[in-house]
């Protein structure tokens, strides 16, 4: 176990190194910031100093060996738009993306599974047509103009819920939530189902196909033989089974979703990091750039090292082994 | 069933609520300010921004045109010499009075921001040669070079209270530190509120990076009392979700809803909107210096560009009016010089950019052009307000007349560090007046660049002209408002004639609100709360 883990460390950090060049160097060809950041009638002096300030004078090895070193000491640099230090900015906006993610996340794997397995098990019945179809258009509609649809039906027509934007907040642990407070909650409800939708699609079909599949297998009919009831055969053998490629996509896509649920966060204003990304993306600001696709990496990494424990404790055959495969 | 749901909606809501929140209004913005710091970074949403919580000496309404503000008078000695009456009984919204100390804290506070994006007024401070107060209601600046616009630049910079530092008498003295004794406040320090205290009509109460920006009646404001009690911004960044909001009922003012998007709310006599023509010209510059120009190709071998009459043909060939009407869906006015019409230094009469293609192609075979040429349009697709749309469209009525003319969009990040590298051979551009008269473009676009770069910063095509030169370079030292805008009209009557700048039309700003509200659209693109009040 304890070689396992520090074997996932060492590649945890050389990824991490790999992605920061990758995400310095793209960053830094895209263009030149101060074009942006500098308005054109500022004079040729106040644009030398100020290039020097963010230190863009220097050659680009340099400017990332400087970056590496402070990145060491903990300092990721700061915003070139915002002049605050990038990871205060991103931190500040994680609260709110997690709680958007922890919440679609969990309504996809309500619905999901359960509607998954129900049509995973009667596969001809109309029900499960339905379900199965209604997959698809979970899965094809484009996620802005779900959006836009939701806000149109939910608070332009029947003003129930508010458009856009988060809502009431409270401090919990120094945390800013909105999942305790009732307007809070009224603005996640929008955002979180557009996020929701194509994981529970995604989920349904994961589990539908997994339940058809396991339900031909020889354990199961050989439970069947012994005279197992069909609910304990579900729930203990069919669904045991099949939840570990649930859970590894459930992981996989929350972390895409924490890092780049750009989309939803756009159409509904939600203050949170794909938003950020997105906008620093345009404005060139690569310390925040760049602190944020390391975050988002070390968060995969996270995720994808929970996963493989999950594994373990779902599967009794997984074992946590440092051997490479 | 619609309207007793809205009613039912309407009475929920008033049941709710009650009087209290009533006042308070709620205004969606396209973009963000980055910052509370009033001297962080010169840009629009920012100076909106903090023109609520702080004031300048000067002031601009809503047409631009100039106005007392911390000072009630101003005067010029003919040199360079300006003495300031500042309006007494005048108290930040800490209690603490106002007086001429403090505009001596907030110039050496522009010269001491380390943390500033460069240009944001230290170029305007920069340029004092010294700043005294005889006494605490006057206050006398001398420039080092002459700089007419001192009174309308001033009014972008907020005046701060200099309590928020530790200091012992303070001498504008930037060398010396001023006098204060301890750190000059950065960008961060203002974004908890602590340090945003400002003489404004409103006072700030919180700032939540991407979602709002509170701010509450200052009951301290010297002029008349704002009728609402708190305002909240809310960044909400897309167009769509911006005016759903506004139908839904959860903002009363957006700022840019799409024009495209305004027969919605058309009929609707919940909602109402205002277009107002701002000073952003949008041109297409031309590369006229080279013998060679990258994306221009001509048979001959030359660049085109360069000869006056193709330049002309290319202005004539376009359809001013048709771009308006089409593709701005008429949120825009043609424009015939760069800045609109009767502000300061303007043409009182341009002739009109006409449309017409056989004139555009008897003018092109003159040239020795009759089979065209071939050239890339290159535009920005996320600056300018259907810039790439309409940079296809003068791009379709260049093939009409022969020049075979395609388009290369990109985004701004991409777009201008090509363009500040001369990449480009006709480039989209465009340009607001900040100080509301005609030195602004005049000065950064067409002029030909000095050593300091303080003029010509912008001119990617190089154009130069000495006679235009000597014109704009006599108008943003001479003092006399009268010859000044003589020298600006004849250098602005010069570049237009040479048509290496084909100026397209101006930008409108366009605001939807609940229709029981009433607001004034600004010309600088502002949107303030100032600018809505309720109703009679």
């Amino acid at each position: 176990m304890i070689a396992y883990v520090l074997q996932r460390l060492i590649q945890s950090i050389l990824v991490l190194l790999a992605v920061s060049i990758v995400v310095f160097l793209a960053v830094y060809g895209i263009g030149d910031p101060i074009e942006l950041l500098v308005p054109p009638q500022v004079s040729a002096a106040e644009r030398a100093a100020m290039i020097r300030r963010l230190g863009l004078d220097l050659p680009v090895v340099q400017q990332y060996l400087m970056f590496l070193g402070n990145a060491l000491k903990g300092d990721l640099g700061r915003s070139f738009v915002h002049g605050v230090p990038a990871v205060e900015l991103i931190l500040a906006r994680l609260p709110a993306t997690f709680e958007l993610v922890l919440l679609a996340m969990s309504v996809a794997a309500a619905v999901g599974v359960p509607l998954g397995l129900l049509a995973g098990l009667n596969p001809e019945s109309r029900s499960s047509r339905a379900i199965m179809a209604g997959t698809v258009l979970g899965f094809s509609l484009p996620s802005f103009w779900k959006g836009m649809m939701l806000v149109l039906l939910f608070s332009v027509a029947l003003g129930w819920l508010p458009t856009a934007g988060r809502g009431e907040t409270v401090s919990v642990l120094g945390i800013q939530t909105s999942l305790l407070t009732l307007d809070g909650l009224k603005h996640l409800i929008l955002p979180a189902l557009n996020l929701a939708i194509p994981n529970m699609a995604l989920m349904i079909r994961l589990v539908a196909a997994g339940t058809s599949e396991a339900m031909s297998q020889d354990y199961v009919k050989y439970a069947r033989a012994k005279g197992v009831r069909r609910k304990r055969i579900v729930g203990r053998h069919v669904l045991r089974n099949i939840l570990v490629p649930v859970v590894t996509v459930a992981g996989m896509e929350f972390g895409s979703l924490v890092a780049f649920s750009t989309i939803t966060e756009t159409v509904f204003a939600w203050p949170g990091m794909g938003k950020l990304l997105i906008d620093s993306i345009y404005q060139l600001d690569r310390p925040v750039v760049v602190a944020y696709v390391l975050l988002a990496t070390f968060l995969f990494v996270a995720v994808n090292f929970l996963v493989d424990i999950l594994y373990a404790a779902l599967d009794p055959r997984v074992k946590l082994i440092g051997e490479m495969a | 069933m619609r309207n007793r749901m809205l009613f039912a909606f309407v009475a929920g809501t008033c049941l709710l609520s009650g009087p209290a929140l009533a006042q308070t209004l709620r205004i969606a913005l396209s973009s963000e300010p980055t910052a509370i710091d009033p001297h962080y970074h010169d840009l629009t949403p920012n100076n909106a921004l903090a023109a609520h919580i702080f004031e300048g000496l000067t002031k601009q309404d809503e047409k631009q045109k100039l106005l007392p503000g911390l000072a009630t008078s101003w005067e010029n000695d003919g040199q360079n010499k300006w003495t300031f009456k500042l309006r007494p009984n005048v108290t930040f919204s800490d209690g603490k009075p106002f007086v001429a100390e403090d505009v001596i804290f907030t110039f050496c506070r522009t010269l001491k921001n380390e943390t500033a994006i460069a240009g944001s007024f230290a170029d305007i401070t920069g340029n004092f040669a010294a700043v005294e107060a005889p006494d605490p209601q006057t206050l006398v600046i001398t420039t080092k070079a002459p700089d007419p616009l001192l009174p309308n630049f001033l009014s972008s910079v907020g005046i701060l209270s200099s309590s928020i530092v530790p200091h012992d008498k303070l001498t504008f003295d930037p060398a010396k530190n001023c006098g204060v004794t301890g750190n000059w406040p950065v960008v961060g320090d203002f974004n908890d509120g602590k340090l945003a205290i400002g003489t404004g009509p409103y006072k700030f109460k919180s700032y939540v990076r991407g979602t709002g920006i509170e701010i509450e009646r200052n009951e301290k404001y010297w002029g008349p009392a704002e009728p609402w009690t708190s305002v909240r911004f809310i960044p909400v960044p897309n167009p769509g979700p911006r005016l759903a909001g506004l139908l839904a009922g959860d903002y009363d003012v957006v700022e840019n809803p799409a024009a495209r998007d305004l027969g919605r709310i058309k009929d609707d006599k919940r909602f109402s909107y205002v277009v107002t023509p701002s000073t952003r010209v949008i041109y297409f510059q031309l590369d006229v210096g080279r013998e060679q120009s990258p994306f221009v190709k001509a048979d001959n071998g030359k660049n085109p560009l360069q000869d006056p009459r193709v330049r002309k043909a290319m202005s004539l060939a376009i359809d001013r009016d048709a771009i308006v009407k089409r593709i701005m869906d008429g949120a825009a006015e043609p424009a015939y010089q760069f800045l609109p019409t009767g502000m300061f230094g303007t043409l009182p009469n341009p002739p009109a950019l006409r449309y017409d293609p056989a004139e555009a192609k008897k003018l092109l075979s003159e040239a020795g052009y009759s089979k065209g040429f071939q050239v890339t349009l290159a535009t920005t697709n996320d600056r300018y307000i259907n810039d790439s749309q309409i940079a296809q469209a003068v791009a379709q009525y260049l093939t009409q007349v022969g020049i075979r003319a395609d388009v290369d969009a990109m985004t701004r990040a991409i777009y201008f560090p090509r363009r500040s590298k001369k990449e480009f051979s006709v480039a989209l551009g465009g340009w607001g007046s900040t100080s509301g008269e005609a030195s602004s473009f005049l000065k950064q676009w067409p002029a030909t660049p000095d050593e300091a770069k303080t003029i010509g910063g912008s001119n990617y095509g190089d154009y130069s002209d000495a006679e235009f030169d000597k014109l704009i370079r006599a108008a943003i030292t001479t003092l006399d408002d009268a010859k000044r805008s003589e020298l600006l009209q004849k250098a602005g009557a010069r570049v237009l004639e040479s048509n290496a700048f084909i100026p397209l039309h101006f930008e409108s700003s366009v605001w939807a609100y609940k229709s029981n509200l009433a607001y004034t659209g600004r010309a600088d693109q502002f949107t303030m709360a100032m600018s809505v009040k309720p109703k009679q």
